[in-house]
């Protein structure tokens, strides 16, 4: 197994005000590698994505924690991985269809998973329902 | 804390949008622009994304929700300025099939 070059474990309440949090504490500490402006922002835009739904969905009404992991390597990969232990989903392939939402107010896009998958190189999601949600993302920097 | 700034003049509204939007943003966003809009009843909305540096997919919920209303009122809405990473995130959901997105800056 091939070692990270550097680690940052980060655990977050729910809170909505913590989105921007997430986003730029990982954006900072993948700023090591000099990425380009593309890149952090994909990166940005990714992490903001996966927080957000954690709050939004998994944990509703309710606060619970939300764990991120960024590792990166020699050859440039970074590796983000999101988790919470809300409600889960369901049906993975379904809720990643682009589009698709439970949301009933109207005001979600239904595009979380398409910007996830489009702005990273790798996306895998795992989850049960009532378990929980698992993301890992992965880019490789130029 | 203001998250918008309005312009209005010959039935068009220009809705300039202050900072990141995200989810925790967009409601105070939401409300500011949903409360000019029926006040205002424009012909035509702007929507100035020119000091928007940071914009995900609650950002495009955002436009479509302000698109809807604004079809309910018959208005016109349009996207102004966007910065390029808003616009790469506006182009991979298709916006511009629906409203029309200006680069320039053109009123
Ligand atoms: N962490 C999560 N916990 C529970 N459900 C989730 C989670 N993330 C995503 N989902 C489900 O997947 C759907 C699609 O997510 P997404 O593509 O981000 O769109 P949106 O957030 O606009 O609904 C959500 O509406 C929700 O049902
Ligand atoms: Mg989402």
């Amino acid at each position: 197994m091939k070692r990270s070059e550097n680690t940052m474990k980060l655990y977050l309440p729910s809170l909505s005000v913590n989105e921007s949090l997430a986003r730029s504490a990982v954006a900072a500490f993948v700023a090591q590698l000099n990425p380009t402006i593309e890149e952090i922002s994909d990166i940005k835009c990714a992490v903001s994505e996966a927080v957000t739904n954690s709050i939004v969905h998994g944990y509703k009404f309710a606060t619970g924690i939300i764990y991120i992991c960024v590792k990166y390597y020699r050859d440039r990969t970074v590796v983000i991985e999101i988790k919470d232990k809300g409600c889960g989903i369901e049906d993975v392939s379904l809720a990643m269809t682009p589009l698709f939402t439970t949301d009933t107010s109207g005001e979600r896009s239904g595009m979380g998973f398409a910007v996830m998958s489009t702005f990273m190189d790798k996306l895998d999601v795992y989850s049960k329902r009532g378990n929980g949600v698992r993301i890992l993302m992965t880019k490789k920097l130029a | 804390m203001e998250k918008t700034r309005f312009i209005y003049e010959d039935a068009t509204l220009t809705v300039k949008i202050l900072g990141d939007i995200d989810h925790h943003n967009a409601r105070a966003v939401r409300e500011e622009a949903d409360k000019i809009i029926l006040g205002r009843k424009p012909r035509l909305i702007l929507l100035d994304l020119s000091a928007v540096e940071f914009m995900d997919s609650s950002g495009l919920g955002l436009i479509l929700g302000r698109y809807n209303l604004a079809e309910e009122i018959g208005a016109e809405v349009k996207i102004i300025k966007p910065a390029p990473s808003v616009l790469r995130i506006l182009e991979l959901a298709g916006i511009e099939r629906i409203m029309k997105i200006e680069e320039g800056a053109k009123k």
